[in-house]
């Protein structure tokens, strides 16, 4: 590739972020392509030292935060005409509703997949404490003398002990996999905002 | 090594890269290699936020008939690098304890 299809290919897949965000990074990338051409690099070589462009792509919007997106995507383009002012205050009651509804759907998936977190720690706790009252019961009924009492309260208690231990590390790896998918869909959402070109 | 510890490490390699003199981002990139491989998004993104820290400044100078961005260290910058230098004084000397108990076990 060479260093002006490089730094097209990054506009491109930049198109979204601010003009000037997009100006700075491809000087600064145009730089160190330079410097490693002036150090005996083919032009080539150079390129395919600074790595994989969707990656850069990838990277650069993990860095940049949401907000900033958003704003210069809603950003106009032109000064804004009369007519769209008007369409906007007489749409009103036809947008604003939609748009709670729109908040109002993500904010509930959130709810409900933190409600299920907490469905499942829960179990984990109650699971664990009736391991505890499990072998507490047995010393109890051992003490007033019901040997097979206190076998069976022990083999349950330790019954939940292990199913405890084993839904712990099951809830676990549940929440850590719910971090994941959160930031996954936070990237999938910057993708919606800046250019989505793929080869 | 701690994504978390070697991010902090990170910003104190850059300004120690430009503590002597003035340095351009390729060079950063090659004096730091021994030590700590830095991709080039990863060090745009210090030296933006040693900018806005006010650790460094940015000037645009000709080299070779094109425009080249020198950073230069800041007072405050090289204040980061001493209490950089202070907060490692202890970590050592946890860090010998550490090892001594160890080794007496």
């Amino acid at each position: 590739m060479t260093k002006q299809e490089f730094l097209e290919r990054l506009r491109r897949g930049l198109q979204g972020l601010p003009q000037e965000d997009i100006e700075e990074r491809l000087t600064f990338y145009s730089e160190m392509i330079d410097d490693r051409m002036e150090e005996g690099l083919s032009e080539e070589e150079a390129v395919a030292e600074i790595g994989n462009v969707w990656e850069i792509i990838s990277q650069i919007l993990a860095d940049t935060p949401l907000t900033k997106l958003v704003k210069e995507k809603i950003r106009p383009k032109s000064p804004v005409k009369p007519w769209v002012i008007v369409l906007l205050i007489l749409g009103f009651p036809l947008w604003f509703p939609l748009l709670v509804a729109i908040v109002a759907i993500v904010l509930s998936v959130y709810v409900a997949v933190l409600a299920v977190m907490i469905t499942l720690w829960a179990a984990v706790v109650v699971t664990a404490a009736s391991a505890l009252w499990g072998i507490i019961s047995a010393a109890y009924f051992l003490t007033i003398g019901k040997g097979l009492s206190a076998l069976s309260t022990l083999a349950v208690g330790f019954l939940c002990a292990g199913l405890a231990i084993f839904m712990f590390f099951a809830c676990l790896a549940a929440t850590k996999g719910i971090f994941w998918l959160t930031k996954k869909a936070a990237v999938g959402l910057k993708h919606m905002f800046v250019g989505k070109e793929k080869e | 090594m701690d994504i978390q510890l070697k991010r902090g490490l990170l910003d104190v390699c850059v300004l120690a890269a430009i503590k002597d003199k003035d340095s351009y981002g390729y060079q950063i990139i090659k004096d730091m290699k021994p030590y700590l491989s830095l991709s080039e998004s990863t060090l745009y993104t210090i030296l933006k936020r040693l900018e806005t820290a006010g650790m460094l400044t940015v000037r645009s100078a000709e080299h070779d008939g094109r425009l080249r961005k020198y950073y230069r260290i800041t007072g405050v910058g090289i204040a980061r690098i001493e209490e950089f230098k202070e907060d490692w004084k202890e970590i050592l000397s946890i860090y010998r304890f550490v090892v001594k108990e160890e080794e007496n076990d």
